[in-house]
């Protein structure tokens, strides 16, 4: 286990270097000019060569990228030429809030899937089944942003019972962060529960009619030991891995989902920062996302040992 | 121990102790249509930016609903006979949100700053300011180098805004981040995509039409959203209200909203001579293609379906009511037939273009509408939309035939003229030039007497609407709702709120 948890932290690294190389270049592919858009309405041409000159892109491009990666192997991610603040800052501000939405969203998506799914490959061919899986046909087949809408016009506008959107910081005030942040969490909650349903219920269904399955119920033990304890564990290595990714994705921030319910999380920050042509805050972003999503992929590899023992040998 | 009674007693004491406090905190929460760039005046970028301002930073004069001049820092001014120095007289007793004093020193800093920060958006429109003398504490003369008369408009908006000289200096190009002005209210903290909050300033000059503690603006991109928000009493103001929502919230008892003409404009700028691609565009080639394509066009139909009638058309760089519109050229009538037999004349029935278009539904829409109407005509275009920093770039390398393209508008005609039709301007993306047009627009900037200026923009109208470089459709409604107890609103046309008098019924 030793050996392989070394191999795989080796090729984070050169990963890495290749994922910043890819984000620096294909941002270069995009049309537009970052000093042009910058300049604003107005597009003074002095200010227009004056942005150019400040943003290095008159600059060749292994310059350009030697200096980015010099920064932030100083720390310094560089600064947003639309807001003044730097990339830091702003990702340690936006992280915090991408990271509760995303735990919330997890626990809200875990809460209901691997139960359900459960119930629907036990119970298969019965209401539960039915039930469960129609559950996820809603949960996957409707939009996030249109779920997102409706639930504000209910809850929000009509009962009054949560605020339409917005953000409160949980060391503020706890009770007006979680109501801030529940409509949010299970929109995104509810699409993953339902992929994560259908597949415990594909992996229950493919464990359950294993043998060592039979052999334990021979043993005579009850059917929630045999589900719970033996059955579960060996079907929890694909939804860990599913779990994992999805995971990864709600960290790089829910694009619209934080649009609706104005969230100010990472989603946000990177897709005005393409638009706006801010590169620093673009590559900054994606780096720090890149990396969850690898060190998520290490944990959740991790993760598999833990469920299973025969990895271990 | 205590007997739970004995606490009791005490309990009204300390409402009535806390009473004072709890009342008269008042919040005023504004929801956006965007994320404002950077706070500093000099750099600042956006229409947003300006709406932001208007509770942060003061300026050196302001416009009114009528778009009249009206003094704020200056409370006073005088031209010269030859109109080449502006001589201001300040409000005495004004101070900066950190403490210091507003004066005629403050304002040559400002002018300066403006003038050379680098990156600043302020320097063209402050160009023909040559020098600022510091005559006494409370009067400054601006020297021109050439006499410059939308000056006063431009000391209206950002360049006339005025901070504070010391925190500037100690800021440098980070001003931005933490600005100092002398408006009603300071800055208090930003969170980037979150909110602005900004508090009441105590010493303000006009403290007494301040009716609020703090503002919150909360940028809200979705317009569904932002009036949900206002809907479930989270916010008080909403700017850019959908014009497909305004119907429904005019019976809402519990809401108020308000519509006033913009300022600027919705058009199609044509490549006339921007680029080689001018010369394959068979509307750039010939004035006759053109005329026919805004012949077809049935501007009120455009506006119906486009803005559900929340906009004014019009066939120029302001709208039809406003004191400059040049009557001599009225908005043309659809007259297919006409425009049918313009084209056979041109040797064209069929011309064919690209239509770029912004990637929001208002100009998707407008841009299907156009389609439809000009296919009666014979033309046939073909739709391309592209992000904003896409078209922004096929706009400056002239690689479109035809564009679709707002201009938010200036208080002064020239804003919305000069950079789009005078040679080589940084807007000019049709390319036009034209040596006389030239003329006289820089005429209409050394006068000062609206009348003779007016002639002038007649004789402007008459030319440019003839080649077209721009086909105006229509200007848009400024759209606002807000709650109903909310009082004190003004609808200036320039489409900023003025926080200024605003007041909360109980």
């Amino acid at each position: 286990m030793f050996e392989y948890l070394v191999k795989r932290v080796a090729t984070l690294l050169p990963t890495l270097l290749f994922v910043s190389v890819l984000i620096f270049g294909l941002q270069q592919l995009l049309p537009g000019d970052p000093a042009k858009i910058l300049a604003g309405e107005d597009q003074d041409p002095q200010v227009v060569a004056y942005l150019r000159a400040r943003l290095h892109l008159d600059e060749p491009l292994p310059i350009r990228y030697a200096r980015w990666v010099g920064g932030v192997l100083q720390g310094d991610l560089g600064e947003s030429v639309r807001s003044q603040q730097p990339v830091t800052g702003l990702i340690l501000q936006k992280l915090p809030v991408t990271v509760e939405l995303a735990l919330l969203a997890m626990a809200i998506a875990l809460a209901i899937g691997i139960p359900s799914g459960i119930v629907s490959a036990v119970g298969r061919g019965t209401a539960w089944d039915w039930a469960a899986n129609a559950f996820a046909l809603w949960g996957i087949s409707t939009p996030n942003f249109w779920l997102g809408i409706l639930m504000i016009l209910l809850f929000s506008v009509q009962l009054g019972w949560l605020p339409a959107s917005g953000y409160v910081s949980p060391f503020e005030d706890l009770g007006a962060n979680l109501a801030a942040m529940i409509m949010p969490a299970f929109v995104l909650g509810n699409a993953i529960a339902a992929v994560l349903m259908r597949h415990t219920r594909s992996a229950m269904l493919q464990v359950m009619s294993a043998d060592y399955v039979r052999t334990a119920r021979a043993k005579g033990l009850g059917e929630r030991t045999v589900v719970l304890k033996h059955a579960l564990r060996n079907a929890l290595t694909p939804i860990i891995t599913l779990g994992a990714l999805e995971l990864g994705t709600l960290l790089s921030g829910a694009v619209l989902t934080e649009q609706v319910f104005t969230i100010p999380g990472f989603g946000k920050l990177v897709v005005d920062a393409v638009f706006n042509r801010d590169y620093a805050v673009v590559q900054g972003v994606v780096l720090v996302t890149a990396s969850a999503y690898m060190l998520l992929n290490l944990l959740a590899d991790l993760a598999y040992f833990a469920v299973n023992p025969r990895l271990r040998r | 121990m205590t007997h739970p009674m004995t606490r009791c007693r005490w309990i009204p004491a300390l409402l009535l102790a806390a009473l004072p406090v709890l009342t008269p905190a008042q919040t005023l929460r504004v929801g956006l249509a965007e994320d404002p760039d950077v706070l500093d005046p000099s750099l600042s970028r956006s229409f947003v930016g300006r709406v932001v301002f208007s509770a942060l930073c003061d300026k050196l004069f302001d416009v009114d609903e009528k778009l009249a001049i009206q003094p704020q820092l200056a409370s006073a001014y005088e031209w010269s006979a030859d109109s080449k120095t502006l001589t201001l007289k300040l409000r005495p007793g004004v101070t900066f949100h950190d403490g210091e004093k507003f004066d005629a020193a403050a304002v040559k800093f400002n002018i300066e700053r403006h003038k050379t920060l680098p990156g600043s958006n302020r320097r063209g429109e402050l160009a023909p300011v040559a020098t600022v003398d510091v005559v006494d504490p409370l009067t400054v003369r601006l020297n021109l180098s050439a006499p410059f008369s939308p000056l006063l408009a431009q000391l209206a908006d950002r360049a006339g805004m005025m901070v504070s000289p010391k925190a500037a200096q100690a800021a440098g190009d980070k001003f931005g981040t933490k600005p100092v002005c002398s408006g009603p209210f300071r800055f208090v903290e930003r969170v980037a995509q979150d909110r602005m909050v900004f508090e009441r300033y105590p010493q303000y000059w006009n403290k007494d039409a301040i009716h609020f503690d703090k503002i919150v603006y909360t940028p809200i991109p979705d317009a569904t959203v932002r009036l949900a928000n206002l809907k479930s009493g989270q916010l008080d103001f909403i700017e850019r209200v959908a014009s497909s929502d305004i119907e429904k919230l005019q019976s809402d008892k519990k809401l108020k909203t308000s519509r006033i003409t913009e300022i600027g404009y919705q058009g199609i700028t044509i490549n006339l001579a921007k680029s080689d691609k001018a010369k394959q565009n068979p509307l750039g080639r010939d004035a006759r293609v053109r005329e026919a394509f805004e012949l077809s066009l049935d501007r009120q139909g455009i506006a119906q379906v486009v803005m559900d009638n929340e906009a004014t058309v019009g066939n120029q760089w302001v709208a039809p009511g406003n004191a400059w519109y040049a009557k001599n050229v009225p908005v043309p009538k659809r007259d297919v037939a006409r425009a049918k037999a313009l084209l056979k004349e041109a040797g064209v029935p069929n011309p064919s273009f690209t239509l770029v278009t912004p990637t929001t539904s208002d100009a998707q829409r407008l841009a299907l509408v156009v389609q439809a109407m000009t296919r009666e005509a014979g033309f046939d275009v073909k739709i391309q939309a592209a992000e904003f920093a896409t078209s922004l770039n096929m706009a400056d390398k002239g690689d479109f035939e035809a564009l679709v393209l707002a201009w938010s508008g200036r208080a002064d005609p020239d804003g919305n003229l000069y950079s789009f039709d005078a040679c080589k301007q940084p807007l000019n993306y049709a390319g036009y030039c034209d040596a006389e047009t030239d003329a006289l627009l820089n005429q209409s900037r050394a006068l000062r007497d609206p009348a003779e200026r007016r002639k002038l923009f007649e004789q402007v109208a008459a030319r440019v609407l003839k080649e077209r470089p721009i086909v105006y459709l229509y200007h848009r409604n400024w759209l606002w709702a807000y709650n109903a107890k909310l009082g004190g609103v003004r609808n200036v046309p320039d489409g900023l709120l003025r926080v200024t008098g605003l007041k909360l019924a109980p």
